[in-house]
């Protein structure tokens, strides 16, 4: 159980024929001295007989047998005799247990393509991708309707059971995050808004500030983008890793759509959750705009909200709060195609998951920009 | 204990009154275990008893509660850091599904310990791959493909072959024939005998598979009672006398294969196995 280095040497012996000496510990730790060496004497070419002596070698493992299993098959390869001596017997055992050659590495071809395709290759893939994406999550939206209805006895549709599980867990336990998160938010809109308006004395028009761009824009968008990452991201990770065993196609042979009975429930959760949340965020906001607006301006309470009162109406709340069901049908949908995209490995999951929030915030930002084009429009 | 005086075989790895439990659940208690070199060690036990709760253990993945477990020669607990490194490289586990690396092709997996722990070119690990993989009986072209494209054999072949990346000294297998065809578990269990004979592995199988058994395992331990029940050769297995072991080595399945292999199983237990001969 030496731990000397491998070693090679080459001698001559008497009758012309080439012996290799072979000394030391031949295992995998310790066989990177002699590699140089080995290549070497592989090369080296000659005619006469080969005799490779084992006597000196201290321990052995498939690392080393594979070197002398690999000098022995370069030594044929040139006509020589190759033979062993000195063994003990299981090395010998070992060495012609092992196959005389391993395949060659495949050489990589030079690329053929032209540079017109090399360039516009990418973002046609991408382009078909994004279509492909749109496909299935039409699929999605249509199987999740319909799916739902899809299976015999104890009636149709969604079970109560499981909407209310994932509100629970979509809606009600992301409450305290969206409340810190929406008042925090409403408190800097808030001294910002001061601070500017400050100049022209009119502190007062905070209230219409806050009011307005909360209710209308940043509530349910900031609560989106947050649901997107919360549960956006379960989801896809949920279905990903029911996907990658075998989950969902136990669900199909059983008979059950898993479209309809995994993905319906969640997304009419997300579309009764987000909604709630925005109005619970928009509270939150208001109120830290107030209390800024008293630490801040010494605007009171009792001024803010009959400011509050005449800057905002019901189209102000209801602007906001149509566009919730939309963002959630999205994050749902989307969060619901990454999962299924999941392949076998734990690396495509991490992709999808990524893939999966980062499509549904730009999701949900494109629809609320789409939004404001047609409340423009329509003068609402 | 008394093994100790019985012959100057070499101890692999020693288990002394090991307890382990949950809770107030007691699984393991007071258990004693030793494993020789160049021995096949098939462990058996029903379903429950505790026998990837002992496996996972000895490797140290469960916190055992007193008792100490010296694996090679050195008790990991009071090992320094360099000295748990270079037991870990000698030890190899095949787990149960493979537990291969899904991102990573087969050949990365074989190669990952290599990479890790020894200064290879990579055309050299390579070709050690490739012979990894031919030891194991693998095509080539599985070298390439990742665990999600292969079969539950391929998976168990390629498990091994990674486990044995580092020619280790002392192998856990953990139920390595299940899920295989009859005929691709014999020539699993072929392989592991050429690997113990070859690289003069030592070998701690987990199994149900009673031809495995009968067929490559020098000795047997039954777990059962919360500690090893009895271990020995099949003709003490038969001798025992408990219930649960005398149903499962001379149940009706056990006997068909016993009445089939009736004379190789004799004349194995006539040469007192292979340990004795100074393997």
């Amino acid at each position: 159980m030496s731990s000397s280095p491998a070693k090679i040497e080459t001698e001559e012996l008497s009758d012309g024929a080439e012996r290799y000496v072979l000394t030391g510990d031949w295992r995998n730790h310790s066989i990177a001295a002699v590699l140089k060496d080995l290549e070497q004497f592989e090369k080296s070419g000659g005619q006469s007989k080969v005799e490779i002596d084992l006597s000196g070698v201290s321990g052995i493992d498939t690392a080393g047998a594979w070197l002398i299993r690999r000098l022995m098959t370069a030594k044929s390869g040139e006509g020589r005799e190759a033979s062993l001596s000195g063994g003990n017997g299981s090395i010998e055992e070992l060495i012609s247990a092992l196959p005389e050659t391993t395949p060659a590495p495949p050489a990589a071809g030079p690329d053929k393509r032209s540079r017109f395709e090399r360039i516009f290759t990418p973002p046609g893939k991408l382009v078909f991708e994004v279509g492909r994406d749109f496909y299935a999550a039409m699929n999605i939206l249509g199987s999740a309707v319909r799916g739902a209805q899809l299976k015999f006895g104890r009636g149709a549709g969604v079970s109560p059971a499981s909407v209310v599980t994932h509100i629970d867990r979509m809606g009600v336990r992301a409450v305290p995050i969206i409340v810190l998160m929406s008042f925090l938010i409403g408190a800097i809109i808030a001294q910002q808004g001061a601070f500017q308006l400050r100049y022209f004395g009119a502190e007062i028009f905070v209230v219409d500030l806050v009011g307005i761009l909360q209710l209308r824009e940043i509530g349910v968008l900031l609560t989106a983008i947050m649901i997107a990452g919360r549960s956006g991201s379960a989801i896809t990770a949920e279905i990903g890793s029911m996907k990658m065993r075998e989950e969902i196609d136990a669900l199909t042979v059983i008979g059950l759509n898993p479209i309809g009975v995994l993905i319906f429930p969640r997304l009419v959760a997300l579309t009764i959750a987000l909604p709630l949340l925005t109005i619970i965020a928009n509270f939150a906001a208001l109120y830290g705009a107030a209390v800024v607006a008293l630490l801040y301006s010494g605007i009171t309470f009792d001024t803010y909200l009959s400011r509050l009162h005449e800057a905002i109406d019901h189209t102000s709340i209801a602007s906001g709060m149509i566009k919730a069901p939309f963002m959630a049908l999205a994050i749902g949908i989307v969060a619901a195609v990454e999962g299924m995209k999941v392949g076998g490995s734990a690396e495509s999951l991490g992709q999808h998951v990524t893939a999966s929030v980062v499509k549904a915030i730009f999701a949900v930002i494109l629809i609320d920009a789409l939004f404001a084009i047609f409340y423009s429009a329509i003068d609402f | 204990m008394e093994r100790e005086a019985k012959d100057d075989r070499q101890v692999v790895l020693s288990v002394r009154d090991l307890t382990v439990g949950f809770g107030d659940k007691i699984v393991l208690d007071n258990l004693n275990l030793d494993i020789y070199r160049g021995e096949i060690l098939g462990f058996v036990g029903a379903s429950g008893t505790g026998k990837s709760v002992l496996m996972r253990t000895v490797l140290r993945l469960l916190p055992h509660r007193s008792g100490t477990i010296e694996i090679l020669g050195s008790n990991y607990e009071k090992a320094s850091d360099e000295e748990r490194i270079a037991l870990d490289t000698r030890l190899g586990v095949l787990f149960q599904h493979g537990a291969l690396f899904s991102a990573l092709t087969v050949k990365e997996n074989i190669q990952l310990p290599m990479r890790e722990y020894l200064d290879l070119p990579q055309s050299l690990m390579d070709e050690l791959a490739y012979v990894k993989l031919e030891m194991v009986g693998l095509p080539p072209d599985a070298a390439d493909k990742y665990p999600s494209e292969l079969s539950g054999g391929m998976i168990k072949r390629a498990a091994l072959a990674r486990a044995l990346a580092l020619d280790p000294d002392l192998v856990f297998l953990d139920e390595p024939t299940s899920g295989l065809d009859p005929i691709g578990a014999a020539d699993f269990d072929a392989l592991i005998a050429k690997l113990r004979d070859t690289l003069g592995l030592t070998v701690y199988m987990v199994t149900h598979d009673l031809d495995s058994l009968f067929s490559v395992c020098d000795r047997i331990a039954v777990l059962g009672e919360k500690r090893v029940l009895v271990e020995g050769t099949l003709q003490d297995m038969f001798a025992f006398d408990d219930p649960w072991v005398q149903s499962y080595f001379r149940g009706k399945r056990a006997r068909t294969v016993v009445t089939n292999e009736n004379q190789p199983a004799d004349t194995r237990s006539a040469d007192a196995g292979p340990t004795e001969a100074g393997k």
